[in-house]
């Protein structure tokens, strides 16, 4: 592929025994490229997602992440590579303290000095200066949101995973997050699944629909949207609601 | 207050107050009592290993006693062959330790979980027990140290001043060394979990997913700090030799590893002076229950085990450091309450 491309995934495939959660899914993604996937329930995003991540090991199939081949690699090599993910239910350290949740999440990949402008940086873009003595086992689930994205944000990676980041948020919040994605967004590139579909319009250019394990479309949010099919499975229920 | 319990100012506290103890201590307490605490000294630094792969690592090891067995085996066969305790000293630290990288490599690169982890590591320090007691009989001998199975190797000759073997340690001077060394694993552990290494091996505990995504490995960070754990654990075998001047396979033993266990819940976990405090009290009350003759120490003990679970389920350390907060936050209800819990 071309050196453009910072994520491409080959026939990637995961079998749960009998159950196919992802079936031949061959995803490009481009250098800062701003991505959203949709789909419904049970798509497939999340189990896509973690086989990025190397959470769980794909059945078949390549990842490569800057032309670099990293199916086989653990979770820790593929987050020193550059890859961050905030899982969808928070995943955080409860029992720290939100500097210090940071401050872990910064000396990862930088020295002493480095990583503490870092996360005193970071801790301010995301408004959690106020916050930074409590537990976060003690915070509100939307604040818990925000220092695991403070956390992603302070490893620098280079390509972002987000899933469900607006989830739990009120409509202030989700709005300063479609505003931190997009200033993220300058120097890496983030794909997002979400289910909120204002907040997709806010931020997306690329839309890529799953469903039933599959890339069922990729287009503009307009097409999308005007595409019979993604109404149909997915789109349409939202219609109802 | 709580200002004082962390940081430097802390570390410098415990110093102060641990030599304080250690020059007081002797000139109040009755010599044969002496002897005892010193014991109580030594058990306190198993103690201390356990609180830091359990209650910093989260990694429950039933078998601790192992490292610490190891430990005095090691120290008893090589003094024994030497004379000179020096290179014996570092034996009793190294040995184990290797034992517990080996031990931990298999476990935790093959990410064995917590209930197993537990279950493999009693069974180790019970193999080890019945190894150790078939190794009676003339057969069993390394250089001049007899092994003596179920028996053990009696008079093992005590710590001397390094380079000169005719410089013994005495019994009191024992006490002096071993609070000394109880002191040092202290302060040691504290500047530990305050470096990076010691945030990374806590925040592994709190959620070990979250510390892989963000790009440390936990297999390495949980072997580490295991490995230390199994240094220190031996260091105390070594010194519990010195103490008894006899070693057996009982250290290997279901009652010994299930104590460290106990003092450390007793004390609380999450903290390096609960499992102090624990091992001290734990010892104490079993040693006053072995004076009288009405009640059975081990069904008392037991009890208060129960008690403890269900009734301070954190420990005595972590309740009474809960308690002072609160107490110094309805003092000085203006004050901002950072840096809430203390690494103490």
């Amino acid at each position: 592929m071309s050196a453009e491309c910072v994520l491409e995934t080959r026939g990637l495939e995961k079998r749960f025994g009998g159950v196919v959660a992802i079936s031949s899914v061959d995803f490009n993604l481009k250098q800062r490229e701003l991505r959203c996937l949709i789909g419904p329930n049970g798509a497939g995003k999340s189990t896509f997602f973690k086989m990025l991540t190397a959470q769980i090991k794909p059945t078949t199939g390549q990842i490569l992440f800057e032309g670099v081949e990293i199916t086989k690699a653990q979770p820790h090599q593929v987050s020193q590579l550059g890859i961050g993910i905030k899982n969808q239910v928070p995943d955080v350290f409860n029992n720290l303290t939100v500097r210090e949740n940071i401050s872990v999440a910064a000396r990862s990949r930088h020295g002493k000095a480095r990583a503490a402008a870092i996360a005193s940086e970071v801790t301010e873009r995301l408004g959690l200066t106020g916050l930074v003595g409590r537990l976060v086992g003690e915070l509100a689930h939307g604040q818990r949101q925000w220092v695991e994205l403070a956390m992603v944000v302070a490893l620098e990676p280079k390509l972002i995973l987000l899933d469900e980041p607006a989830a739990g948020m009120t409509a202030d919040e989700t709005n300063r997050t479609a505003e931190l994605i997009r200033e993220v967004n300058k120097t890496a590139a983030i794909v997002v699944v979400e289910h909120d579909m204002q907040f997709i319009k806010q931020i997306a250019h690329t839309v890529t629909v799953f469903h039933q394990g599959r890339v069922l479309v990729e287009d503009t949010m307009e097409n999308i949207q005007g595409n019979e099919l993604v109404r149909e499975i997915y789109l349409g229920k939202a219609d109802d609601d | 207050m709580t200002a004082a319990c962390n940081g430097t100012g802390g570390i410098v506290a415990a110093v102060i107050i641990g030599l304080a103890l250690l020059v007081v201590v002797p000139l109040v307490v009755d010599p044969i009592f002496l002897i005892e605490l010193t014991s109580y000294v030594i058990l306190a630094i198993l103690a201390l290993s356990l609180g830091l792969i359990w209650g910093y690592g989260g990694i429950l090891c039933f078998g601790q006693s192992a490292f610490f067995g190891i430990g005095a085996y090691a120290y008893a066969i090589a003094v024994i062959n030497m004379g000179d305790s020096t290179i014996p000293l570092i034996l009793s630290i190294v040995v184990p330790a290797l034992f517990a990288a080996l031990l931990g490599y298999f476990l935790f690169y093959a990410r064995i979980t917590d209930v197993y982890f537990g279950v493999i590591t009693l069974t180790v320090t019970l193999i080890l027990y019945k190894l150790m007691g078939t190794t009676s009989g003339s057969a069993y001998t390394i250089g001049n140290a007899a092994i003596g199975g179920y028996n053990g190797i009696p008079a093992i000759p005590p710590l001397n001043l390094p380079g000169s073997p005719t410089t013994f340690l005495s019994l009191d001077g024992l006490f002096y060394a071993a609070g000394l060394t109880l002191l040092a694993v202290y302060v040691g552990l504290r500047l530990m979990l305050k470096s990076r290494f010691g945030q990374v091996v806590v925040a592994i505990r709190e959620n070990e997913r979250r510390a892989e995504l963000l790009g440390y490995d936990a297999r390495f960070y949980k072997l580490a700090a295991f490995t230390i754990g199994g240094g220190i654990a031996g260091l105390a075998g070594c010194l519990f030799a010195n103490w008894g001047m006899f070693i057996s396979p009982d250290v290997f033993g279901l009652a010994q590893s299930a104590q460290v266990i106990i003092w450390v819940i007793v004390g609380g976990t999450g903290t390096l002076l609960g499992p102090i405090v624990g091992c001290f009290l734990v010892q104490w009350i079993a040693t006053q229950l072995g004076t009288q003759q009405v009640l059975n120490a081990n069904l008392v003990l037991g009890t208060i085990l129960i008690g403890f679970v269900l009734l301070v389920p954190k420990g005595i350390t972590p309740t009474v450091l809960d308690l002072i907060e609160r107490t110094c936050q309805r003092r000085s209800y203006a004050k901002p309450l950072v840096e809430k819990r203390s690494v103490s």
